[in-house]
């Protein structure tokens, strides 16, 4: 190839990148490495003039209990979800994998539903259905004779609710991930047990268990990442409240850097520097997930 | 006689085979409507008046047949505006996803250049940065470059977030397309831009399906984004954040909010009815990869 070739070729390699270059860096890659300068300046957002004033946010951010408490809220709410996800969706897609199982589009696009409706507006609507004073599940409750729950009003029943909620709103996504995997499993393999006398027991426990081992890893670390994007359905839910008992850390940046009347952006960058170190984390352990369950497949083969 | 009645039992024993089987549709029948009883309950709640909204509980037949609801949420509410800034936003936004992410995709995957494993790095890397973390410099530098409080800078924010997944299909699919294919169309005298558009583009037409499904719903349920940047301009809400605002300001008109709702709620849902298959495909990738 000439010169000139191989130079009107790199030309046109960064004329196809050009667009992701720019797109996803200002909006991706910019404001990752910003946040970090944003996190060391006292600054509201409206004057030109930023002050340099060092660690002094991440001290702030550090010596506020309401930082601790979403934190923890945040933490707790995924230990309330993942389990429930990840085990109760592979439950589901085992018995909507099996091929004699009558109606299984029809099931599979009904537990599937929930995932392509709008988070914000189930949050809204959510919200009514289960008001205390009007909503269609308390005025059944009072029908039977209990009295109306305050479901998100109650601060040790709200983020329980929120998590059932959540539960709901993307266990098919979940579901999905489980079929995807237990279609790498040859169907061959359970009738050639079958011919030898494995019971149905027994074709969970040494064809099913080991063959999707590797997955569980993958699955839950993807679901674990899944949880960390939860603003739209707890804004809409409950806001934070009651007291901030359901206040994840999104939340706790949004109210600092776009709800106070005067925005505190460097405290809010700070506390976003810390919640992307926690997203990195988790995702450094993704990777090592990743890792792990490919060495683990590769074992079996 | 003798075959006859081994025939019949036969089938008999398949027929007593398969009972279980229905009776376990039957009950995973009953669990899906409660699953989808939300949607079904919005639904109904939207013809109902505001009168038997509070009094009906869980009934689901309206009493009486109240239209009128969606002409409130249409025009009052302005659902009408909405559901056409959201449709400009989504729309857009598929096209400029997909078109960006094939051409990435596409040359990462098939040709070696410096630089090449640093940006697919760097990709990699920012997989799951979430919109908490890069909103407050997405809002400033919109407001430098002018572009807060305008569908254009909405578009551009959520044109340029994450996807990542998206050029990481269109990578997988593009490196197993076999070389001979390529260089035919080089004898044949195609360049660089002729390759990739009338015999690359057109072969991963599934991935473009599946991209396009994927992106469409992602951008349809936006709220972050849509959220900080209509703060000052109410004209130009999408319908996630215009439901939000419903509520805080016509609190009353709950009938309303649920028709406004269905009409938010009813494009993906019909999308999705329609192009199912291309959706799981593109979320089951990502255990796949």
């Amino acid at each position: 190839m000439t010169s000139r070739s191989v130079r009107l070729k790199t030309t046109w390699i960064w004329i196809f990148l050009l667009p992701t270059v720019v797109l996803y860096g200002v909006y991706t890659i910019y404001p990752i490495i910003a946040s970090y300068w944003y996190s060391l300046v006292e600054w509201n957002g409206f004057d030109a003039d930023q002050k340099f004033v060092g660690l002094s946010n991440y001290r702030e951010v550090f010596a506020d209990p309401l930082f601790w408490n979403s934190f923890k809220v945040t933490l707790f709410f995924m230990l309330l979800v993942v389990p429930a996800r990840v085990l109760l969706t592979l439950l589901l897609a085992m018995i909507l994998n099996s091929p004699k199982l009558p109606l299984i589009g029809l099931l599979r696009s009904a537990f599937f539903i929930p995932v392509v409706t709008t988070t914000a507006i189930i949050g809204v609507v959510m919200r009514f259905i289960l008001d205390p004073a009007s909503g269609p599940i308390s005025t059944a409750l009072t029908k039977l004779g209990f009295g109306g729950v305050d479901f998100l009003g109650d601060q040790h029943l709200a983020l329980p609710t929120a998590a059932v909620l959540y539960v709901w709103k993307f266990f098919g996504v979940t579901m999905i991930y489980w079929l995807a995997a237990l279609q790498t499993i040859p169907y061959e393999l359970y009738e050639a047990a079958r011919i030898d006398g494995a019971g149905t027991g027994q074709l969970f426990r040494h064809i099913t268990v080991p063959m999707l081992k590797p997955f569980l890893i993958i699955i839950t670390v993807l679901t674990i990442e899944e949880t960390f994007h939860n603003f739209d359905l707890m804004y809409t839910l409950t806001g934070g409240g009651p007291y901030f008992h359901t206040e994840i850390i999104e939340i706790y940046i949004y109210r600092w850097a776009f709800a106070a009347s005067i925005p505190q952006l460097g405290h809010a960058s700070a506390a976003a520097v810390i919640f992307g170190l926690l997203v990195a984390v988790v995702g450094a352990v993704q990777l090592w997930g990743v890792y792990a369950g490919r060495r683990l497949r590769g074992d079996q083969r | 006689m003798t075959a006859q009645v081994v025939v019949r039992t036969d089938r008999q024993r398949r027929l007593l085979h398969r009972l279980p089987w229905w009776i376990a549709a039957l009950f995973l029948v009953g669990i899906a409507v409660v699953w989808i009883f939300p949607f079904l309950w919005m639904l109904s709640a939207s013809l109902k008046d505001n009168m038997e909204m509070f009094t009906g509980g869980l009934k689901l037949w309206p009493d009486k047949f109240v239209w009128d609801n969606y002409t409130r949420a249409w025009n009052d509410a302005h659902f009408g505006r909405y559901l056409i800034n959201t449709v400009v936003v989504t729309v857009i936004t598929v096209v400029i996803v997909t078109v960006r992410c094939a051409t990435a995709g596409y040359v990462l995957a098939r040709y070696r250049f410096r630089g090449s494993k640093l940006f697919l790095g760097v990709l990699v890397a920012t997989l799951f940065v979430p919109t908490g973390y890069t909103i407050i410099p997405v809002v400033k530098i919109s407001m430098q470059l002018h572009l807060i409080d305008s569908l254009t800078g909405l578009i551009l924010a959520l044109s340029g977030g994450a996807y990542v997944s998206a050029i990481l299909l269109y990578y997988g699919y593009f490196r197993q397309i076999p070389r001979e294919l390529e260089e035919a169309a080089i004898v044949d005298g195609a360049g660089f831009v002729r390759i990739f558009f009338s015999v690359m583009l057109p072969l991963a037409m599934p991935v473009t399906a599946t991209v396009a499904v994927l992106t469409f719903i992602t951008t349809w349920n936006a709220f972050f984004l849509p959220l900080v940047f209509t703060f000052s301009r109410a004209d130009l809400r999408t319908v996630s954040v215009g439901m939000q605002a419903f509520v805080g300001e016509t609190a009353t008109d709950w009938a309303g909010m649920a028709a406004a709702g269905v009409i938010s709620i009813v494009p993906v849902v019909v999308l999705f009815i329609f192009l199912q298959r291309y959706f799981v495909e593109g979320i089951s990738g990502a255990v796949k990869s």
